[in-house]
């Protein structure tokens, strides 16, 4: 079993039985991690590289327990301390890592089809872990997975995005797989921050909170990146938290058992309310933990599945 | 030496001729119009004869927008190099943009440049010289010597005039000497950090968009000015519907406004972007196609007075990289004819009409000779076939760079010889 293609570049193009396929393969990956030995062989003498453009504690050490609990070997190529600095193009310094012959390249990158232009350049695969404002298909499919834990389904939910989208990937990617899954999506938030014709992505576009949020299934918050203030999208945090902040008093619109998703890392007090953040209804560290199990299930297939099972 | 181009349909909208007719060359002008009947015939011994049975005889083409990089950037465009594309492409005059380095806004430079063009291949080279110093936008330049020095119009190019006043000032200054202002209109606030048009593609893609409105601004207030002025503008590379209306308006109050549009932006729309194409990032960049039919509209009926290609030239090093890190620009010297051909076959424009706005209409513009076969006018000839069809090689244009969104198209129009002054610069 595995996925039939070379990369992993977003969610835009994929189908709903490769979807289905990386959220069944994840599952049967998640109880590797409550393991005494969490490691199984199945990626043993396949190479991974990590190569991150932009700092990212979080995806980068996602793809790394999920590499090595594999049995991948996996190295972590972090562009601050490369020959980047020294003024070496992308697509140089991606030709020499594709030199040391890796079977797969994580990518991230701030510049939006980065990850693409590599894929057409190296003949390994490509996965496209975040770039710029476009894409950050695996942090989709771990939503996706955590919803469909949750509810069971997502074909038939309602599902709120509050935030960012115009810079948001994860917004982009969750609205390629949602739709495609049978989800009804609505985009939220200030005008500056929705994206010119974004309905025609097949979404409903609120300002209004309360009434984005009415009756939805499940609420994921974006953070609002602290950096991005001074180009002035928002007057001030303080309007932004108190006019699309979730908090218990606002929350109340929703319906009852209403999941609560954020990508992280979160804003308390900005854009979730710690009561919020800390409550039954949010999984925002389940996330974490089925981001591992998605990655994983991505290295898995892209590889090809299990490359020298008959060594054990 | 005498030349005749024998057998051709001859396209003359400045004289108004769309006939089969010879015409003869002498010394390097335009001696005679024979009508091919004519039993009148120039004594055969000294007559180099060209062929163009089922070839248009034409006018030169004239690109009033185009980069050579010298001085500064010659690894990607020399005047040399530039001029032997321009030649292929059946160009027989251009005018290159001052954002050399150094910025062409003094003497020197515009002399350096048409010393450089005289070693060339013969293809008439115009300098347009800054507008302001170091097209920074903040001081006139010395216009009046810039003009002795034979520049022949004054442009910031990928600048905006930021500060009203300055440019007002500029209009002001510019029109005592008869020298028309090219002006890239794009209000930089509007379109900061913006990658391509803002739309649909831009929210797909998650690239900042640049919508119209940083266009059409300022166009507005450009045209304002010259109706305030009184003084002659050109705006470059028009890409929105709303420009278009804009034009048409102040055009119909006698505003002394003309206008360009490039073949990209008539063929392509913001959808070739998709991929991230950095050969198809360009400013203003590629529109929808609401904005492509309006522009394309706007130039056959005349609200578009010519067509440039604003031919500029990059390096892979500037190409081959992340979208949002890659140059604006495209070459296009050697492909416009082709594409613009393309259109006149969807029967958007008819040949009379190119033929105007691609030789006829810049050179009445920037005030050159050229654009006509009128008898005794400078011999600026090209003769190709309209219905040929070669097809584009991005590595084997005679451009020192490729950058090219139309590698591997079919296109019509095989240029057979390109003549400036008499002589033949390009024979295909």
């Amino acid at each position: 079993m595995r996925l039939n293609r070379k990369d992993l570049l977003g969610l835009e193009d994929i189908a709903v039985d490769e979807i289905k396929l990386i959220l069944d393969t994840a599952d049967s990956f998640k109880e590797f991690g409550s393991r005494i030995i969490k490691k199984v062989p199945a990626l043993r003498g396949k190479t991974v590289v990590n190569l991150f453009y932009e700092p990212s504690t979080r995806t980068r050490t996602s793809f790394e327990i999920a590499g090595k609990r594999l049995s991948a070997d996996v190295v972590n190529f972090s562009a601050s301390q490369s020959s980047v600095g020294k003024g070496e193009t992308l697509i140089d310094t991606m030709k020499n890592i594709e030199a040391m012959q890796p079977d797969l390249i994580v990518v991230r990158h701030g510049s939006a089809g980065a990850p693409h232009m590599l894929a057409r350049m190296v003949e390994c695969g490509v996965i496209n872990a975040g770039d710029g404002a476009h894409e950050h298909p695996s942090q989709a499919l771990l939503d996706m997975l955590m919803i469909r834990d949750v509810k069971g389904r997502i074909n038939g939910l309602t599902v709120a995005i509050i935030g960012d989208i115009s810079h948001s990937r994860v917004a982009r990617s969750n609205i390629y797989g949602l739709t495609r899954m049978g989800a009804r999506v609505r985009v939220c938030g200030p005008k500056t921050m929705i994206p010119a014709q974004i309905e025609r992505m097949g979404v409903e576009v609120f300002h209004d909170v309360r009434k984005a949020i009415s009756g939805v299934d499940v609420i994921m918050m974006l953070r609002i990146q602290l950096e991005r203030q001074a180009g002035a999208l928002l007057p001030s945090l303080r309007e932004y938290a108190r006019h699309f902040g979730l908090t218990p008093e606002i929350i109340k619109a929703a319906k009852p058992d209403a999941t609560i998703l954020h990508p992280g890392p979160i804003n308390r007090g900005v854009e979730i309310s710690s009561e919020v953040a800390d409550c039954q209804r949010s999984m925002i560290l389940n996330q974490v933990t089925n981001g591992v199990a998605v990655r994983m299930a991505l290295l898995y297939l892209l590889t090809g599945g299990a490359g020298d099972e008959t060594a054990d | 030496m005498k030349l005749l181009i024998k057998g051709g349909r001859v396209i003359d909208p400045a004289q108004g001729i769309d006939k089969p007719l010879d015409v003869l060359i002498e010394k390097g002008r335009i001696a005679s119009l024979i009508q091919p009947a004519s039993r009148v015939r120039p004594a055969m011994d000294k007559v180099k004869t060209i062929d163009a049975t089922g070839c248009i005889v034409a006018p030169g083409l004239i690109d009033m927008h185009v980069h050579f990089r010298e001085p500064g950037f010659e690894h990607k465009e020399t005047i040399e190099s530039g001029c032997a594309a321009a030649a292929a492409g059946g160009f027989t005059s251009v005018c290159c943009m001052a954002n050399t380095n150094p910025v062409n806004d003094n003497q020197a430079i515009t002399l350096m440049i048409i010393a450089q063009a005289q070693k060339a291949n013969g293809v008439r080279v115009y300098p347009i010289a800054a507008a302001t110093v170091g097209q920074n936008g903040e001081a006139a330049t010395e216009i009046g010597e810039l003009k002795t020095a034979g520049a022949v119009a004054l442009s910031d190019d990928g600048n905006e005039i930021r500060n009203s006043q300055v440019a007002r000032l500029v209009l002001e200054y510019a029109s005592m000497f008869d020298m028309p202002v090219i002006l890239h209109c794009e209000d930089m606030y509007l379109s900061q950090g913006g990658q391509v048009n803002e739309g649909f593609v831009s929210t797909e893609l998650g690239l900042p968009g640049i919508p119209n409105a940083a266009e059409e601004s300022m166009v507005a207030r450009n045209l304002i000015l010259a109706e305030m002025t009184g003084a002659p503008i050109h705006i470059a590379h028009v890409s929105t519907a709303g420009s278009v209306d804009l034009i048409r308006w102040a055009k119909a109050r006698d505003v002394r406004v003309t206008a360009e549009a490039t073949p990209h932006h008539l063929t392509l729309t913001e959808k070739a972007v998709r991929g991230y194409n950095t050969q198809c990032k360009m400013s203003p960049p590629l529109r929808s196609e609401q904005d492509r039919i309006a522009v394309l509209t706007g130039l056959a009926d005349g609200t578009i007075d010519a067509v440039a290609t604003d031919h500029a030239p990059h390096d892979d090093r500037l190409k081959i990289v992340e979208f949002d890190k890659a140059a604006n620009g495209v070459i296009g010297l050697e492909t416009a004819l082709g594409l613009m051909l393309r259109l006149v076959r969807q029967g958007q424009l008819d040949l009379p009409t190119l033929i105007q706005r691609m030789s006829t209409a810049p050179a009445r513009i920037m005030g050159l000779p050229g654009g006509s076969l009128a008898v005794d006018q400078p011999a600026d000839v090209v003769v190709f076939d309209p219905e040929q069809e070669w097809t584009v090689d991005a590595m084997c244009l005679r451009s020192r760079s490729h950058n090219t969104p139309f590698d591997g198209w079919s296109l019509p129009g095989v240029i057979k010889a390109t003549i400036v002054n008499g002589r033949i610069v390009h024979s295909g």
